[in-house]
């Protein structure tokens, strides 16, 4: 009973807090009700009539008429289609129309093909969910497949409903702000400018002294809870899914790394918490934070560059997995009594096969959908670099088993292609393709090298995640600062240096074979944000949930597997499991 | 009757041979065992396994004393491949026999 009363008392204490905080941006709209005020699809007699566009409104946040703002525009009306003769956009009248209205639908289609390009992207990347369901289930044994298989199933709702309820205000809150190139308009529309407040050091102010929500060093966002009225738009909820999909990944790292000892309420705990650590440092590098404003700030390159999240979602993951498993312990069995590490084989391999296979399908919608924009044409060496890095990430890691004396172990070789898919997920779109196979081959070898590593050192992790996600996701934020070649992202976070203008003719973002040392520097001092931060945050958060609820399930129940008793429902109740001819050591 | 223990990929090829022998039915379990080699050891993710219990299929053939013979070399021959693991034949005599349908014993219930 006292462990149900003190997971009630948290329950409800983060309860009123979600309440707390939902409250604050609602009193902040009713202080000024006309930038709430919903906005249709109405047409704007006047528009027809009007001249061919100066900078047509639809690219800026300026409304036409002042007293009818355009934002937030909850159907999409106003992307571009506010001057239609029909004024719904639903149809023309061929005769009436004028070159002005040219303009609409070419915003108006460019915002369809940015739209349509990121929600299938992020289709690819939910799906990705199914993958590491595959993955970690085939790497556990039989007794905790159902268990290992759930976890998987709920942390997609478990950590989808904190990113709903607050994650996605800290993260992106203030994405509005954040430093961005001169004569940058964002992909899906200026409904975009909703997400405008935050908290950070060194607020900006205006000229009549308010502040305007940009700060030197954003630290956090505070609108969009609940994603409440405020941010009623349709870009919004473009940006809110995808952005939803690849926290998902995250969140489901640390199950494969803490799988098959893992006590079910403590894991629902994790699920709530994860958008906390995920999102602030999301916002530190993707929503306009003090990572990002590393190259305005401090002249280190571009700031942090982190084109798909080999950092902000893989690295992010792999180190709150890494501290998981310290914190949960080996399996039992999992070492001897000289404290030798010994085989706990997965009990399904075709499985962790066509999990990987999942996994790298759904990379094609993770790291070419980053661009937020279909018509940014650089998708297709976006594609071709994460392919060819998955290449040389299975390759290498067959290579390495080799050069070990090894036989080519298939979940190793699995190991190796999602390494090189996650180390290519920062550089994928600034890298060159031969660069982009260096950085998968590089992946490759240090996988196999890793899993090794922690193994010995006591970490026991049963599908690699540590090693995937976290070493390599490491590997690819700094190899962002070796290989990137300069041709891609020109003002990325703001930073226009008008020395690499002349030197260069642009100034795209550059690594230290390139000319641009800085960028390293930038790179590197991420790298160590994400392992201190992540770590820090997440050793703390399964200390501390460990009071409310047991980390670790009890030995008998481990013994007999996780399925029956913590789940009641067998993975596979038809058949007679063997444990594998294991020695079970205490 | 003739228990033997053999390699299961080895199932198909004695089974062939005791049909020919004229052998009517027989009863096939999944088993696990070791003997003198005392299994293997294995390396998944560059750990070290030992496995113990190596898979066998035990093949149980009930006939009448004159067949024996017959049937034991019958799977012998079908069930060599001449490396360490190759199993076990047992012959054993059988005190009664009953066909549960008719109640036949005996000879009868073979």
């Amino acid at each position: 009973m006292g462990k149900a009363k003190r997971l009630w008392l948290f329950l409800s204490l983060s309860m009123v807090i979600a309440w707390m905080l939902m409250m604050r941006p609602v009193l902040a709209e009713e202080a000024a009700p006309q930038a709430a005020e919903p906005q249709g699809a109405a047409p704007q007699a006047a528009a027809p009539q009007a001249p061919a566009p100066k900078l047509p409104a639809y690219f800026t946040t300026t409304s036409p008429d002042p007293n009818k703002p355009m934002w937030p525009d909850p159907t999409g009306g106003n992307s571009g289609t506010w001057a239609t003769p029909a004024g719904d956009a639903k149809g023309d009248i061929p005769d009436q129309l004028k070159l002005g209205d040219l303009y609409d639908r070419i915003a108006h289609n460019l915002y369809s093909i940015n739209y349509v390009w990121v929600l299938v992207a992020g289709f690819l990347v939910m799906f990705m969910q199914a993958g590491f369901m595959f993955v970690e289930t085939g790497l556990c044994r039989a007794k905790n497949s159902s268990h290992t298989a759930a976890m998987n199933l709920m942390i997609y709702p478990l950590g989808g409903i904190g990113f709903f309820i607050y994650g996605f205000a800290i993260g992106w809150g203030n994405w509005w702000n954040g430093p961005v190139p001169p004569g940058w308009y964002p992909s899906l529309g200026p409904g975009l400018s909703l997400l405008n407040s935050g908290f950070g050091l060194g607020a900006a102010v205006d000229a009549a002294g308010k502040a305007t929500g940009a700060f030197t060093y954003g630290l956090f966002g505070t609108t969009g809870w609940f994603l409440n009225g405020a941010v009623n738009d349709v870009a919004v909820m473009v940006l809110f899914f995808f952005m939803m999909v690849f926290m998902d990944t995250t969140a489901t790292i640390p199950t494969g790394a803490m799988a098959e000892r893992w006590s079910w309420k403590n894991f629902c705990l994790y699920g709530l918490w994860i958008a906390l650590p995920y999102c602030l440092y999301a916002n530190w590098v993707w929503g306009g934070g003090w990572l990002a404003q590393g190259g305005v700030n401090w002249g280190l390159g571009h700031g942090a560059v982190d084109f798909a999240g080999s950092g902000v979602v893989h690295a992010m993951g792999g180190i709150i997995a890494l501290a998981g498993a310290m914190a949960i312990g080996p399996r039992i069995g999992k070492y001897d009594s000289q404290g030798r590490p010994l085989a706990m084989p997965g009990h399904n391999v075709p499985m962790v096969v066509l999990g990987t296979f999942i996994l790298a399908f759904g990379w094609f919608g993770f790291n070419p959908g980053s661009t937020l924009a279909g018509t940014d044409l650089r998708i297709s060496y976006v594609v071709v670099n994460t392919m060819l890095a998955s290449f040389t990430g299975a390759l290498f890691a067959m290579f390495t088993l080799w050069a070990k004396g090894f036989k080519p172990d298939s979940t190793m070789m699995c190991n190796g292609m999602l390494a090189g898919l996650v180390a290519i997920t920062a550089p994928c779109a600034f890298v060159d393709p031969w660069a982009a196979a260096v950085i998968g081959a590089v992946a490759g070898v240090l996988v196999v090298l890793s899993v090794f590593f922690w193994e010995a050192r006591g970490i026991d992790d049963p599908v690699g995640a540590i090693s995937v996600h976290g070493v390599n996701g490491l590997w690819g934020v700094l190899s962002v600062g070796i290989f990137a070649n300069g041709a891609y992202g020109a003002g990325w976070n703001g930073v226009v240096r008008e020395g690499m203008v002349k030197l260069y003719g642009s100034d795209g973002v550059r690594g230290l074979l390139y000319g641009d040392f800085s960028q390293f520097v930038m790179q590197a001092i991420d790298g160590v944000v994400v392992v201190v931060f992540g770590f820090v945050m997440a050793y703390v958060w399964f200390k501390l949930s460990n009071l409310i609820t047991p980390i670790r399930v009890s030995k008998e129940v481990e013994l007999e597997g996780l399925d029956g008793p913590e789940m009641g429902v067998l993975g596979y109740p038809d058949f007679q499991l063997h444990p594998s001819g294991q020695k079970l050591v205490e | 009757m003739v228990e033997a223990i053999i390699k299961p990929f080895k199932l198909d090829e004695v089974k062939e041979a005791l049909t020919k022998a004229g052998v009517e039915g027989m009863t096939v379990s999944e088993v696990k065992g070791f003997g003198r080699q005392k299994g293997h050891t294995e390396l998944y993710r560059g750990a070290e396994y030992s496995v113990d219990f190596l898979p066998k299929v035990k093949i149980q053939v009930l006939i009448a004393d004159e067949k024996a013979r017959q049937v034991v070399e019958a799977i012998t021959t079908a069930a060599r491949t001449g490396k360490i693991g190759d199993g076990k034949i047992f012959v054993t005599p059988v005190e009664e026999v009953i066909r549960i349908r008719t109640g036949e014993k005996g000879p009868d219930a073979i």
